[in-house]
Parts: structure tokens; C-alpha cells; sequence
């Protein structure tokens, strides 16, 4: 079975300490996060809605309390990360789909916030055109079909999450209506990750090709480049990253997240007990798909670029040991996962370009042998001894 | 190699994708007295023949034993019932109305079949209890599974599910830990949870204590009359303690039925069974 | 493959023997004397011989480097002359006029220089030289020297040009027979330009006799019914050649994935070590055995396969090896495995690529006609997978490792009962498909680029093959390889390389969705869920 998971050994997920009075549930409060969990969580409310802003942009440049952008720009980006890894642990840690290809419904709901700035560019391109400069270069004269109304900010949000669940949905409800499991369903979501960087390579996709989307002006009117955009695009997506951190929560601990954590460990009981695993998983994986595109949409303006780069097959299991260093089936690892392997791959990549691929390496192979409960594995255990 | 041709415990044609959406094909017409009702059901795989021609039904409220030797296509059986299996021919009923071969599993699970497999399968990272919640008749669909909250009348019946199959202790266990045994009797008390009208016990006695049989056979008596159950079992002893009427398989058909004592004068059963 | 060597040389010797008729100091003065007509003939008469000492001497003319005095003709160089036919200084008279040539003598001498040089034994001269005449006129005289010229020429490129030339002067030609010859002659071609020739023809200034014009128009219906039919082979062929090489870079996976259901994701990195292992041995070829280097490929193959078995032995040994069972963890750790693998050949050779060469026998083509030829590398290739694959048919079939792996792969715990050594059979699996995955990576490093990143490209599509092809199946995986080649191949024609290989991997996942257990299915009944 493929199902050590980061939760208690002894009791289930949905079982506290000891014995529950089952007659009288705990109220939502408190099934969410116990005291620690609920204390981090406004700590973490506090310091990026408060502490950060105070910062970076109250506190002068010269003083030593002083955040300098780059280290807001990076927290940013890590966000960005780790609510795709939220989206990947949904899939992977709790309903056991390993999926191969979350880089591409990151990078679909990027490239449709990126239509959007693309057209916010107005005429300040290089070509001063009606057109996006790629296009102007391909000698266009219109937009295509698919750019339609990008230029509405409600239709592109929509976009920004219904691009992915379309693709998710077509390709989950056949690979899952023929009950494609395990590996087999990894290697057949690689596939589709490489058919897709494929095509957004190419300059007739309409997605500027090689060189994707950049060159950003303005986003809603405002200038992207000025410190409150993007302190108010780092708030934003820090107020995503724990809105999720409590309706995942709410989730995995309904009986939805009981039956996907069934279908994980033992898919065949889950089928003859009643339930159409082919249902609930299209509903994960598709939910799953769409806080992908999320990310995706908040990493893009803050970022800067977008190209197809991010489709590589590489990225999208890049994902996978987020998940797993941090410790699958736990969310708060994931988050933890995110932030540790990319905080890890900021400094090595500055420090020590040439070592960062061998301890990426290393890290895939020494969490699978090792940590297979990743961080939050070894947290219980501390917890245990304590 | 068979290059050609579905291969059968695979491709279940996706007309019934989103049966579950629907309410099951009626409620169960037993109105005949007929619970379950095969009729000329063959199975082959790559042109070995699991089934041949299988014909059999089982009346409302009885317990009906199934022995046969190894590969007499017991489990194969239960596979075609349950729709894991399809068969290349013949009828399978559930009633006088329901066709189970037009259904896929998780349907043929709503609308009241039970199965318990020969490895017994619990979800082993949850408690004890969420695996009882987990069968409790309910709706199976994805809303009501985000909001549900059990009522007090499916914890009365956890309760009782968990005293008849001698759990109580271990309602906060996980699944995983338990023994061989309080396995077998976890899934048989997911599939009371239930509630189906029949119940598919495959091999519900392989590995456990002599105590923990008897125990099971008197499980078993007291349900017989409530559900219709089909037991497919290797002890004879176990078999000969619960069953009224055995019937035994034979390379994929029925090769005889009656009581345990017909069947044990049966010439042709004792010359499969002991060899020529 | 040592018998392509003969052909090469042969080629070059038959070239070399076009001496006839020796250049003398007569004919030179009636070249470089007398009114254009004469001229003219004596130039016909030094075409007709195939007299090559006389090129330099017309090349001076052309260039105006040639003066006449009396009955003596001397070639020019500043203050200096020289013989026009020993090249030996001599002394120009005082009386030594320039020989002057007007516009049509020029076209005649040019051409007739073409004409000369199309007997030279260096290929890019007597490319040059068809060429030139292509453009140019349609002296029926010059008909026998080309078409001698032709029929000696076994260069195809270069005999294609001659047989367009050739059919240009037939075709303009005032005698209605030879037209009608040359059309029918023309018609067994298999040249896109004599069919494009045969169309202008048609035009409203070409041919306008309607007995000519209808049998041109049979012509060009034939040449077209010939090219497509190459053009079929020639696809059929890059097909099979593509599929050979997903064949060799998915056998290896086959016994890994298929047998032992492994998920090895650093299966192109071991085939990118073949092929550095390739590189490796052919520099040390260069360095101390620069006389057999031809022959370092034979020597690279044993290397290849030692080094990427030892490589998977060590990663079954360190990693796989704690984690069969648990097929998702062992796709991440193998992953983690093909990083740390690509980084290192980064730090030891370096991040670009590295140059292999071809040995002499597998470059060039065979060439079967002017729109189809084969190239060597890839028949080899070809013929190397089909080896490989027989290779492993035999290890597994008939030898006791192939017993042992196939039976740890039906019932490992029964296997190990009767007592096969599994751990034992497991390594050595790997070690095998490893090694195949080398073997693989040799043929690579002869058709593309040898760098970090080759395996990165056919990772991809190596499991697309496998998976297609039905896992555990070695025919199923032959036939997945060669179908999607072939198909890919077709694609590309009509799509273009980038989209083809999209739609190709969009044929696959939905295929596998259709029917999730690949070509070759296995069933049986479920004791367990």
C-alpha cells in the first residue's frame, strides 16, 4: 500500500485525543485547527497582512528593520508555490493520484491572467499597436478567437480557474471513467504536460511562443511595478493561501475527505461500499486543477513572465516533493514542503548554482527513502517523545 | 496473445458513468421469492472458461453456502454479481427487475449487494468508526457528503454494529491495526452498515481463531431471514454448521445442490473432491 | 557493414580514368586562332575527346590570358608565358597578339569547360560544372559528351542534374523523333525537376506538337505516380528508423517497467551515459589507436552496456531496492536520481554538448533513387535494434536469467520459495535493462546531438511505447515502437514535426484510455479488490 500518511499512528484522521464524544461533535472551530493550529494561523495572518506591509513600506529603506522588495518578491513567489502545493497534496496526499501534470493548470491559469496584462499593455508596446507585440510580429491583424473579452477582468478571473477545470475534467473524467490508477496515470499526466509545453512553444498557438507573456504595464488601470501593487498583490495572495489553508481544512475533515482518503488506501472497498470513486475523484482532481490555475494567476503579475518554461515536466514534479518533503496528507506540510524546498533553491541557486540540482536530487531521493512522512512525520515523532 | 476482443474485468463500457446521479434502477422486486437469479453465465478469460453456463438462483432470506475446488469460478461468480466482472453471456437478476449486468459497482452496491472479499479490505488509515460511517446507508453522493453529520439514528446504529461484531473497545483504532480476524468482522459489520439485501461473503473464515468461526456462524444465523446471504467457504465444518442448502461448483457450472448431507452422499462431489 | 567500404573507393576510381587524347600545341593554336567557326570545331573535337589537359589552357582563354604569335599560342600571366601545353616558361614573342574572343565563343568555351569538367574526378567540380551547364544552352553537340558523362556518373545528385540537361536538349531539339525519345525516356524517371521540365514544356511557348505534348503530359503522369511511391517508401523508412529508435530507448524499459514494474525515470539519463561512454571511448580511439578508429563504435558497445548496468546496479542496490512495492515513491526517487545523474555529466564534461563522430561507414547514403536515398546511420540503426531486440528475446527466453526474471515477475514469494535468489534476479534485471538503455544511448550518439539533457527527450516517449505496446509485453512493445514512428512520421508531413508529435501523444493517452492495459491485454479473475 502507498498510504504512510503524516497522521497519528494509532488513531484515525477524523479521531482527536482519546476517546470523542461522538454524540457531541466539536463545533467547526474547533474540528478546523486545534489551539497551535488556529495560533499560526493568525500569526501568519498578522505577518503578512501587518508586519510585512509595516516593513517594507512604512519602515525606511537605510534602517535595519527595513524588508527589502526582493525578500517580498521571493515570499510572494513561495506563496505562489505553496498553494499549488495545497492543490497537489489534495490529489496526492489525501486521494492518492500522483499527478504529473499540476504544472500545466498552474501555468494555464498564469497565461490566462497574462491575456489579461497582455491587453492592460494597451499601447505601450514596442510596436505601439492595437496588438500584443508577438502578434504584431507574426503579422496579425486581430486577436484570435480564444482572446476574446480578456480585455474584462471578471471574465478573466473565471477564466483563470475554469481554462484548467475544463482540461482537468475532460482528461480525469476519461483517464478515471477507465480506471487509470498509480503510476500509469503519473506517466499518462506527463504526456499531457509535454503535449502541452509543445504547443505553447509554438508562435501559432497565439501564446507568444518561446518567450510567452512579459513585459507587464498595468494591472486594473494601475502601474504593476510600484511598491503597493505589489504589496497589494503579496496580501492578496497571502489572504488566498490561508483562505485555503481553512476550506482544504473543512475538506479532508468532512466525510468528502474520509471517502477520498478511502479511495486512496483501498479504491475497490470505497466502489463496493456504494460510492462512485470515478465522481469524487473527478471532483478532487478538478477542484484540485483550478487552485492550480489560482497560483498560477497570482504568480504571474508578481513574477513578471510567463512562458512555457513553466509547462516543463520537470516543474510539475518539481511539485510532487514539495508535497512530500513537508509530508503528505497533512496540508500545514505542504506549506511547509513549498516554502522549505524553495527557500532552499533561492540560496543555492545564489550561492551555489552548480550544487542545487544534485541537492534537489538528493532531496528526492532521501525524502522517499527516509522521510516518507516527510517534516510533519518528524514533528509526531518529536511529538511522541515529548 | 489476444490481441482482439474486450478483455472483461477491465473495460465495463461507460454507459452507467454517472448511474450513481440517478436513483437505482427501482427499488428490489423479490416479489417471486427469488433474491438473485443467474441463468446460463459464462465467463472466459483468454478462452480459459471461469464460468460455463452458470445457472442458479437464491430465495429471499436464505443462507446459501458455495464450496467447489480451487478455479470452479466461486470468486468469479461473485466478480460477475457485483459487476467487477462481465460475462460474455447469460443473465444475471437482482429481483425479478434489476439487470446487473447494465450496472457498475458502485450502483449494484446502492441498490443492495453486499460483498466481502477473500483478503479482507477495510480502509486501514481510518478509525474503526469512520469505517463504519463510511458504509452507514446514506446518500453517496458528493454534496451530502461535504455536509453530512451523522443523525442520532445512524450513531444508535454504528453502536449497534459495533457491539454485534465485538468492536466497541476499538471504535478509535485504526482499521489497520487491527487482527486478521476483527478485520473480517469489521468489513462483515460495514457491509451490515449497509444494509443490503443481499450479502456476497467470500470466504468469511479464512484466518480466524477457532473461537472467532463460531462466533461468525452465529453472526451469520441471526441474520439469516433479515438479508439473503451467498457464502462462499473452504471449512466444512464452518459450511456444515450454517448452511441448509450447499450448492457446489464445478469447472465454472454447477455440478450439484441439495443439503449438506445429499451433497456429502454425492458421488460425483466425492469424486471431484477426493480425486479419481 | 565493412563491405559499404569497397562501394566508397570504387566510386572515387572510376572517376579518375578519363584520360584519352593528349592535349597538344596544335590544337591549341587552332583554339586560340582562326574565325569562330574553326574554332568552334577544334573545341567540339577537344569536348568529343574528353580532353581535360586542355582546361587550364581554356580557362586562361575565358580569361583572356592567352596570346597568339605566328602558329603559337602562349598562356599569359603578367610579364611571364608559359607553354600552353607543358606549362613551361617561354619566351613570348614581341609580335604575340591577344587572342580575342567574341560573346558566342565565350558561351562555347564555358560550356565546353562544364562539359571537360564533368569527367574531373573531384565531386565538387563536376557538381559545379553540371550545374553550369544547366543554365545553359542546347547544343545538340554537346549531347554525346553528356550523356557519356551520365552514364558514368555515380554521384546521383550529379547524374540527376546531367539527366535534366540531357533531357533539355532532347526536348528542344527541331526533330520530332528524338523528342518523342527523349519524353519516353524521360518518363521512367523519378526526378521532381524532369517533371517540372516536362510541365514547362507544356507551356504556350514549349512544345506545341499535340503527339509530343499528350506523351509528355503520360510522362509527367508516370514520374508522379514513381515519386509518390518513394515518397511513401522514404516515409515508410523514416518511420521504421524513428520506430527502431524508440524501439532501443523502450527495451531497456520494457524489462525494468514491464517486467519488473519499476517506474525508472532516470531510464534517458542511462541512455544519455551510453552515450557519453560512446564519446569517452572514441577519444581515447583518437588519441592511442587513431588507425582502428573506425572501428571504435564495436568497441563502444560492451563499454556502454558495462558502464550503464554498473550504474543501474548501483541505483537498484542504493534506492530502488527500498522501495519496490511502492511504484510512486520509486518514480520520485528515480527522478530525483536522473537530476543528480545529469549534473554530474554537467560537472565532468560540461554543460554543452559534446561532438561524436560517425566512423566513415555510416556516413553517406545508399541512394535508391534521385528522391530517395538512405542514409547509412540509420539502416545500421535499424539493424543494430533489431539485433538488440533478438538479443533480448534470447536472454529472456532461453537462458537462466531470463527464467528466474520471468519467474520473480509471475510470483515473486513462489519464486523465492523454490528457491530463486529474487534480490540476486533483481539487480541483475535492472543491470540489464540499464545496460540495454546504454546500447541505446550508442545508437543515439550517432544520429543527434550527445549532451546532458538527451535523455531528457525520450523519456517521454520511451514510457508512451511501453504502456502502448502493454506492460510486460515484448512484442507488444515492438510493435508500439515501430506504429508510432511510422505514424509519427506520416503526421509529420501533414502537420509539421511540433504538432505531429502533440497529436501523437494525444493518440496515445486517448488509446490508453480506451484500453487502459495496451495492445496486448492479460486478464483473470479478483480474489482481492
Amino acid at each position: 500500500m502507498d498510504a504512510v500518511e503524516g497522521m497519528s499512528a494509532v488513531t484515525g484522521p477524523n479521531a482527536g485525543a482519546g476517546m470523542l464524544d461522538r454524540r457531541n461533535p466539536p463545533g467547526l472551530f474547533n474540528r478546523l485547527y486545534g489551539k497551535t493550529g488556529w495560533s499560526l494561523f493568525f500569526a501568519g495572518l498578522a505577518v503578512t497582512c501587518a508586519l510585512v506591509p509595516l516593513l517594507n513600506l512604512i519602515v525606511p529603506e537605510g534602517s535595519f528593520l527595513h524588508l527589502p522588495d526582493y525578500w517580498v518578491a521571493l515570499l510572494g513567489k513561495i506563496m505562489c508555490y505553496a498553494i499549488l502545493a495545497l492543490a497537489m497534496d489534495l490529489v496526492w496526499g489525501y486521494t492518492g493520484i500522483l499527478s504529473l501534470g499540476h504544472g500545466i493548470f498552474f501555468a494555464l491559469g498564469g497565461y490566462a491572467f497574462g491575456m489579461y496584462l497582455m491587453r492592460q499593455i494597451g499601447h505601450d508596446g514596442s510596436y505601439h499597436s492595437d496588438l500584443p507585440d508577438f502578434m504584431v510580429f507574426l503579422d496579425w491583424k486581430a486577436y484570435p478567437w480564444y482572446w476574446k473579452f480578456t480585455n474584462h477582468i471578471a471574465y478573466v478571473l473565471l477564466l483563470v480557474v475554469l481554462a484548467p477545470a475544463v482540461l482537468a475534467l475532460t482528461f480525469g473524467f476519461f483517464a478515471f471513467r477507465s480506471r487509470i490508477k498509480g503510476v500509469y496515470f503519473s506517466i499518462i499526466t506527463q504526456a499531457m504536460t509535454v503535449a502541452f509545453m509543445l504547443l505553447f512553444f509554438r508562435n501559432e498557438t497565439g501564446f507568444g511562443g518561446n518567450n510567452g507573456f512579459t513585459d507587464f504595464k498595468r494591472i486594473l488601470g494601475h502601474p504593476i511595478a510600484t511598491a503597493g501593487t505589489r504589496m497589494i498583490l503579496f496580501m492578496t495572495t497571502a489572504l488566498v493561501l490561508l483562505g485555503l489553508m481553512l476550506v482544504l481544512r473543512y475538506i479532508v475533515t468532512s466525510k468528502f475527505g474520509r471517502i477520498l482518503m478511502a479511495i486512496r488506501d483501498a479504491e475497490g472497498r470505497i466502489m463496493f461500499t456504494g460510492y462512485n470513486p470515478l465522481i469524487y475523484k473527478l471532483a478532487i482532481w478538478t477542484f484540485s486543477a483550478m487552485i492550480a490555475g489560482v497560483a498560477g494567476a497570482l504568480y504571474v503579475p508578481q513574477i513578471g513572465i510567463i512562458n512555457p518554461g513553466e509547462m516543463s515536466p520537470g516543474n510539475s514534479i518539481e511539485i510532487a516533493i514539495w508535497t512530500a518533503v513537508g509530508g503528505r496528507g497533512t496540508l500545514v506540510g505542504a506549506l511547509i514542503g513549498a516554502v522549505i524546498v524553495n527557500g532552499a533553491k533561492s540560496w543555492f541557486t545564489q550561492a551555489f548554482p552548480d550544487y542545487w540540482l544534485y541537492f534537489l536530487g538528493a532531496l528526492f531521493i532521501m525524502t522517499t527513502l527516509f522521510l516518507p512522512k516527510g517534516v510533519m512525520g518528524l514533528i509526531d515523532k518529536w511529538k511522541v517523545r515529548t | 496473445m489476444s490481441a482482439g476482443g474486450k478483455s472483461p474485468a477491465v473495460d465495463v463500457g461507460g454507459s452507467s458513468t454517472f448511474g450513481h446521479l440517478m436513483p437505482p434502477s427501482g427499488e428490489l422486486d423479490a416479489s417471486h421469492g427469488v433474491v438473485l437469479y443467474l441463468e446460463d453465465v459464462t465467463v472466459s478469460f483468454d478462452g480459459f472458461r471461469a464460468l460455463n453456463k452458470l445457472s442458479f438462483s437464491v430465495d429471499v432470506g436464505e443462507l446459501r453456502c458455495i464450496i467447489g475446488p480451487n478455479g470452479a469460478g466461486k470468486t468469479t461468480m461473485m466478480d460477475v454479481i457485483t459487476g467487477k466482472t462481465r460475462p460474455q453471456s447469460g443473465k444475471v437478476f437482482f429481483g425479478q427487475t434489476m439487470d446487473l449486468t447494465k450496472m457498475r459497482e458502485p450502483e449494484i452496491s446502492q441498490t443492495g449487494i453486499g460483498r466481502k472479499f477473500q483478503k479482507p479490505t477495510v480502509f486501514e488509515q481510518h478509525s474503526v468508526f469512520d469505517n463504519l460511517e463510511l458504509a452507514i446507508k446514506a446518500d453517496r453522493g458528493i454534496w451530502h457528503s461535504l455536509f453530512a453529520k451523522l443523525s442520532g439514528e445512524q450513531m444508535d446504529r454504528i453502536d449497534e454494529i459495533l457491539e454485534t461484531v465485538q468492536l466497541q473497545e476499538m471504535a478509535d483504532l485504526r482499521a489497520g491495526l487491527l487482527s486478521h480476524g476483527q478485520k473480517q468482522w469489521l468489513e462483515i459489520g460495514m457491509l451490515l452498515a449497509q444494509e443490503p439485501k443481499l450479502l456476497l461473503l467470500d470466504e468469511p473464515v479464512a484466518g480466524m481463531t477457532d473461537h472467532e468461526t463460531v462466533r461468525t456462524a452465529e453472526l451469520l444465523k441471526t441474520l439469516e431471514g433479515k438479508h439473503s446471504i451467498v457464502v462462499v467457504e473452504h471449512d466444512m465444518d464452518f459450511v456444515g454448521s450454517i448452511a441448509r442448502k450447499v450448492t457446489v461448483l464445478h469447472e465454472g457450472s454447477v455440478l450439484a445442490e441439495g443439503t449438506m448431507d445429499k451433497i456429502q452422499k454425492d458421488e460425483k462431489v466425492i469424486e471431484v473432491y477426493l480425486g479419481r | 557493414m565493412r563491405k559499404f567500404l569497397p562501394a566508397l573507393t570504387g566510386l572515387a576510381a572510376l572517376a579518375l580514368c578519363h584520360f584519352a587524347e593528349a592535349f597538344d600545341a596544335a590544337t591549341a593554336t587552332v583554339l586560340a586562332s582562326g574565325n569562330s567557326d574553326t574554332r568552334i570545331e577544334a573545341l567540339n573535337k577537344v569536348i568529343a575527346g574528353s580532353d581535360t589537359a586542355a582546361l587550364p589552357f581554356l580557362e586562361k582563354m575565358l580569361a583572356e590570358g592567352v596570346k597568339i604569335s605566328g602558329d603559337k599560342a602562349f598562356i599569359v600571366d603578367g610579364d611571364k608565358a608559359f607553354d600552353p601545353v607543358t606549362g613551361q616558361p617561354a619566351e613570348l614573342p614581341a609580335d604575340a597578339d591577344d587572342v580575342v574572343n567574341s560573346n558566342r565563343m565565350r558561351n562555347e568555351i564555358e560550356s565546353a569547360i562544364s562539359t571537360l569538367k564533368l569527367t574531373s574526378p573531384d565531386r565538387t567540380v563536376r557538381l559545379e560544372a553540371a550545374k553550369s551547364l544547366q543554365g545553359g544552352d542546347t547544343d545538340e553537340a554537346k549531347l554525346p559528351l553528356v550523356q557519356a558523362a551520365e552514364t558514368k556518373e555515380k554521384d546521383p545528385e550529379i547524374r540527376d542534374i546531367l539527366g535534366q540537361v540531357r533531357a533539355n536538349i532532347q526536348l528542344t531539339s527541331t526533330d520530332k523523333a528524338v523528342r518523342l525519345a527523349a519524353v519516353k525516356t524521360l518518363a521512367e524517371s523519378s526526378s521532381p525537376n524532369i517533371k517540372e521540365m516536362l510541365s514547362t514544356r507544356l507551356a504556350a511557348d514549349g512544345e506545341t506538337d499535340p503527339e509530343a505534348r499528350t506523351a509528355i503530359v503520360g510522362a509527367i503522369k508516370d514520374i508522379e505516380g514513381r515519386l509518390s511511391r518513394f515518397e511513401l517508401i522514404a516515409q515508410i523508412f523514416t518511420g521504421v528508423s524513428l520506430g527502431s529508435i524508440l524501439l532501443l530507448a523502450a527495451l531497456g524499459l520494457a524489462i525494468t517497467y514491464g517486467l519488473m514494474g519499476v517506474i525508472n525515470m532516470a531510464h534517458g539519463e542511462l541512455m544519455m551515459i551510453g552515450a557519453y561512454a560512446t564519446y569517452v571511448v572514441q577519444n581515447l580511439f583518437r588519441a592511442y589507436l587513431p588507425d582502428a578508429f573506425q572501428f571504435y563504435l564495436l568497441a563502444a558497445l560492451p563499454v556502454a552496456f558495462l558502464v550503464t548496468a554498473g550504474v543501474g546496479m548501483v541505483i537498484e542496490r542504493l534506492v530502488l531496492r527500498y522501495l519496490y512495492g511502492r511504484s510512486l515513491e520509486t518514480l520520485l526517487a528515480t527522478w530525483g536520481t536522473s537530476l543528480f545523474l545529469m549534473q554530474l555529466v554537467r560537472t565532468i564534461f560540461g554543460a554543452q554538448n559534446v561532438g561524436v563522430e560517425n566512423p566513415d561507414w555510416m556516413s553517406g547514403s545508399i541512394s535508391l533513387a534521385a528522391s530517395l536515398s538512405l542514409p547509412y546511420n540509420r539502416i545500421v540503426i535499424i539493424g543494430f535494434a533489431a539485433a538488440v531486440l533478438a538479443f533480448m528475446w534470447w536472454l529472456l527466453t532461453k537462458t537462466r536469467l531470463g527464467l528466474f526474471m520471468r519467474a520473480v515477475t509471475q510470483n515473486r514469494t513462489m519464486a523465492r520459495c523454490v528457491g530463486v535468489p529474487t534480490a540476486k534476479v533483481d539487480t541483475m534485471a535492472f543491470g540489464l535493462g540499464s545496460g540495454i538503455a546504454g546500447l541505446a544511448g550508442v545508437a543515439l550518439s550517432q544520429i543527434g546531438n550527445v549532451g546532458p539533457d538527451l535523455g531528457q527527450h525520450y523519456i517521454v516517449n520511451c514510457f508512451m511505447v511501453v504502456v502502448l505496446g502493454g506492460v510486460g509485453q515484448l512484442a507488444g512493445t515492438v510493435l508500439a515502437a515501430l506504429g508510432l514512428g511510422i505514424v509519427s512520421k506520416f503526421l509529420e508531413g501533414i502537420t509539421g514535426a511540433v504538432l505531429a508529435e502533440i497529436v501523437v501523444l494525444i493518440f496515445v493517452v486517448v488509446f490508453i484510455q480506451r484500453r487502459p492495459q495496451g495492445l496486448f491485454a492479460m486478464t483473470g479473475r479478483s480474489a482481492e479488490v
